[in-house]
Order: structure tokens, then sequence, then C-alpha cells
């Protein structure tokens, strides 16, 4: 029992620090066109909160929430919402990663940025889930 | 840059990264390491780079110094070979000298810092400061840059750290569940 | 001799990266264990970046969000290519920490010398 869990002092902290640490990486995430952010900070600040769940929780216990075939599927989900849209950019008209040909709103600027934030949606996706498959293979303990 | 916090914190950063190389317990470079890293978030945010800054704080700091805890958890934490002064390393010293001698002959050409009319800074960096509110739609310019002007870059790097991800998985998984 | 007191005084930002780049030279060619290696390895990436960053920087200038008023901007290029080059880094050390891992199953040990001599009996 006492392997896979800590004292009470971490167990209280843990519970009570990771759920602002996501919320504060979906914060970074969606706010990266208007300060500073986007899709790499936010991508390893959402990892960290799930990394120190699995520390102080144990692996299963986070495998249970996150198990690593779904992390596995996040990872490529990201890489490929970032080049479709570049492709879905040359279908409407333009060049590869054409932002401002999409036809999302009425002037090329605001199909700009729209275009922006869903591409570093795509990317915080990838880098969350690749740091934590990372930290997922480095702990395991399959014999 | 602020003369004497600057001054400051590089001594700090050439102490720690000196230790963190020179000593024989890898649990204490990987903590001097992290120690290190954090510092340079601080001198990058005092630079006014706070992109970077965030970014190094979180990784740096973060996941890179789990990730050598955990290798060290699963290899040797000491050093084994025994104690040997830095000078038998005949071929290391004199390569670092050179490579020491190679940079300072560059020395004299490089920029003056902070200065606008340095070559970075002028040829298509007004255009991107110009254009990201314009044509780009955001203010944060460094993400106008980073998935506008230079998407692509940024769509092969993020394959990068996909094929990262999956060199990982190919070395160390033992068994897929 | 008055101008290299001349260049030390005013570049003497340079000389410390240069001696920063010089150590993590010396952790990756000098040591013999494998992670300290590593740790010089990424002792040298971010010298680097340190390097760019400070090349970055405009005298007055503001970090790089648009802003309302007539401002001078530090230079945001590099911020970007190093942001790249941050994540790069740590997944080259993920990818050198299993490396290392494996290594150590397969040989007992992390010490170069020690794998070199193993490799010579074999």
């Amino acid at each position: 029992m006492r392997e896979t869990g800590r004292g009470i002092i971490l167990r209280t902290n843990a519970k009570f620090m990771v759920p602002f640490i996501l919320l504060w990486g979906l914060y970074v995430l969606t706010h990266g066109t208007s300060g500073p952010g986007g899709g790499f900070q936010a991508g390893v600040v959402l990892a960290a909160g799930f990394i120190l769940y699995a520390v102080v929780f144990g692996l299963e216990d986070t495998q249970k929430i996150f198990p690593f075939k779904v992390v596995l599927v996040i990872a490529s989900l990201g890489v490929s919402i970032y080049a479709w849209i570049g492709v879905f950019a040359i279908v409407c008209g333009g060049n590869f990663l054409e932002y401002g040909k999409i036809p999302l709103a009425h002037e090329a600027a605001e199909s700009s940025k729209l275009g922006i934030e869903m591409v570093e949606i795509g990317i915080g996706l990838t880098v969350m889930a690749i740091m934590l498959s990372i930290f997922y293979t480095f702990v395991q303990r399959g014999d | 840059m602020i003369l004497l916090v600057d001054i400051i914190l590089l001594a700090i950063a050439i102490v720690l990264a000196s230790r963190a190389i020179f000593t024989r317990d890898i649990l204490e470079a990987t903590v001097l390491f992290a120690g290190y890293s954090f510092l340079l978030a601080v001198i990058w945010f005092e630079l006014r780079s706070v992109d970077v800054s965030f970014t190094e704080a979180a990784v740096g700091a973060g996941v890179s110094t789990i990730l050598l805890v955990a290798a060290i958890a699963l290899t040797l934490r000491h050093e084994e070979e025994e104690e040997k002064s830095v000078f038998r390393n005949y071929f290391a010293v004199i390569a670092c000298i050179t490579f020491f001698m190679v940079l300072a002959f560059g020395l004299p050409d490089l920029p003056k810092i902070g200065d606008p009319n340095a070559p970075q800074n002028l040829h298509v960096v007004p255009r991107y400061i110009k254009g990201s509110y314009e044509e780009s739609g955001v203010i944060n310019i460094v993400t106008a840059i980073l998935a506008n002007y230079r998407g692509y870059d940024t769509l092969g790097e993020v394959t990068v750290i996909f094929t990262a991800g999956i060199s990982v998985l190919l070395l160390l998984r033992r068994v897929l569940k | 001799m008055l101008d290299v007191i001349d260049v030390i005084l005013t570049k003497y930002n340079y000389i410390i990266y240069m001696s920063l780049m010089t150590l993590g030279l010396y952790g990756m060619i000098g040591k013999s264990n494998l992670i300290k290696k590593l740790i010089g390895m990424s002792v040298f990436q971010y010298s680097i970046f340190l390097f760019y960053i400070s090349i970055a920087d405009v005298e007055g200038g503001i970090a790089p969000i648009l802003v309302e008023r007539e401002v001078t901007y530090t230079n945001p290029l590099p911020h970007v290519l190093i942001l790249t080059a941050i994540v790069v880094a740590v997944s080259t050390l993920a990818v050198g920490l299993s490396l290392v891992i494996r290594i150590y199953r397969e040989f007992g040990s992390v010490d170069e010398n020690k794998i070199l001599m193993r490799l010579k009996d074999d």
C-alpha cells in the first residue's frame, strides 16, 4: 500500500494543485494569441500537471485516468490537425498553411487568427501527449 | 540589461554549470542542472523574452529534470571511474582550449548588445512586427511568426517531437498494454 | 594591448557565454560517464540559446507583444527559433537517456571505458 502513494502532506497538496495546473495550462493554450503562451508552453504545463499526479499517486491510478493508448492517439491527432489544416487551406484556394484563404470569417486577418488558434491546439495536444508518453515509458514496471 | 544584476546572474550560472559537470554524484549534477535551467529562465525574463522564459522554466526545470531522475533510478547514481584530475584528459582539455580560442577569434566582430541597427534587427523583422496585426490578426508577435510566417518550420518541429516520442517507445517499451 | 582590454570590457557577456559553451564541451568529451555526457550536451545547448536570446535584445525595447503606443520591441525572431530549439533539446535528451538505459541493461555499466573493454572481450 505504501508503494503507490506518498504521505498525507504530498497527497493533500497534489490534490489541491493539480486541477489549477491543468486549468492554467488550458488558459495558456487558448490565450496564446493575446499574451505570452501558445502551444508549446501549454503542452508542457499540461503534461507537468499529469506527471505531478503520477509521481504522488502512483502510475496505475494515472493510467486509469489517462491510458497509454489514449495518449498515443492524442499525439497522432495533434500532428494530424496541424497537417490537415494546411491541406484544407490548399482546398480553399491558397498555398499550404495559408490561413487567410480559409472561409471562417470575413477578413483574411480574422481567418488567420482562427487558423493560428486551431493549429496551436494541435501543437499543444501533441507536445502534452509526447511528454506524458515519454514519462510513462521511463517509469513503467512491465516485467 | 541592468548591469549589476546581469553580472551576478551570469556568475551564478557559471558556478552552477561548472559544479554540475565536475561533481561525481550524478543526482547532485541533475539538481544543479535544474537550478541552471531555472536561472537561465530568470535571465531571459530580465532580457524581456517572455515566451522563451516561460518555455524554459517549464521544460528545463520541469520535464528534463524528471527524465534525468528517472534515468538515474534505472542506472547508477555515482560515477564509476576513480578520481582523476582534470589535466589527465589531455585531448579533451586541449580541444576545449582550442575551441575557446577559435570562438575568441571572432569576438571583435560580434555586434554590441542592444544596438537597434545591428544586422539581425534590420532586414525582415520590421515586416514581421508590422504585419503581425495587419496580416495575421494576433497581437503576440512571437505566435504570429511561429504559426504563420514560419509555420512550415513549426510543422516540421512538431513532427520531430513526435518522432522522438516514437523512438523512446521503440527503445524502451517492454509490454505494450 | 589596449584594445584587447577594451574588447574584454565591452563584450564580457560574450566571454561568459563562450566559457559556458567550453564547459559543456568538456563535459561531453572529457567525462567518461554517459549520463554526465548528456548533461554536458544540455549545458552546451542552453548556453547557445542564451547567446541567441542576448543578441535579440534592443536598447529600451519591451516584450514583443503589440501595445497601443509607439515603442520599440525586442527582436522576436530569435525568440521563435529558440522556442522551437528548447523543445527539440528536451526530445533529444529523452532519446539519449533511453539509449543509455538500454546500454546499461545490455552491458551492466554506464562508464564508457568499461563498455569499450567489455566490447573488446566479446
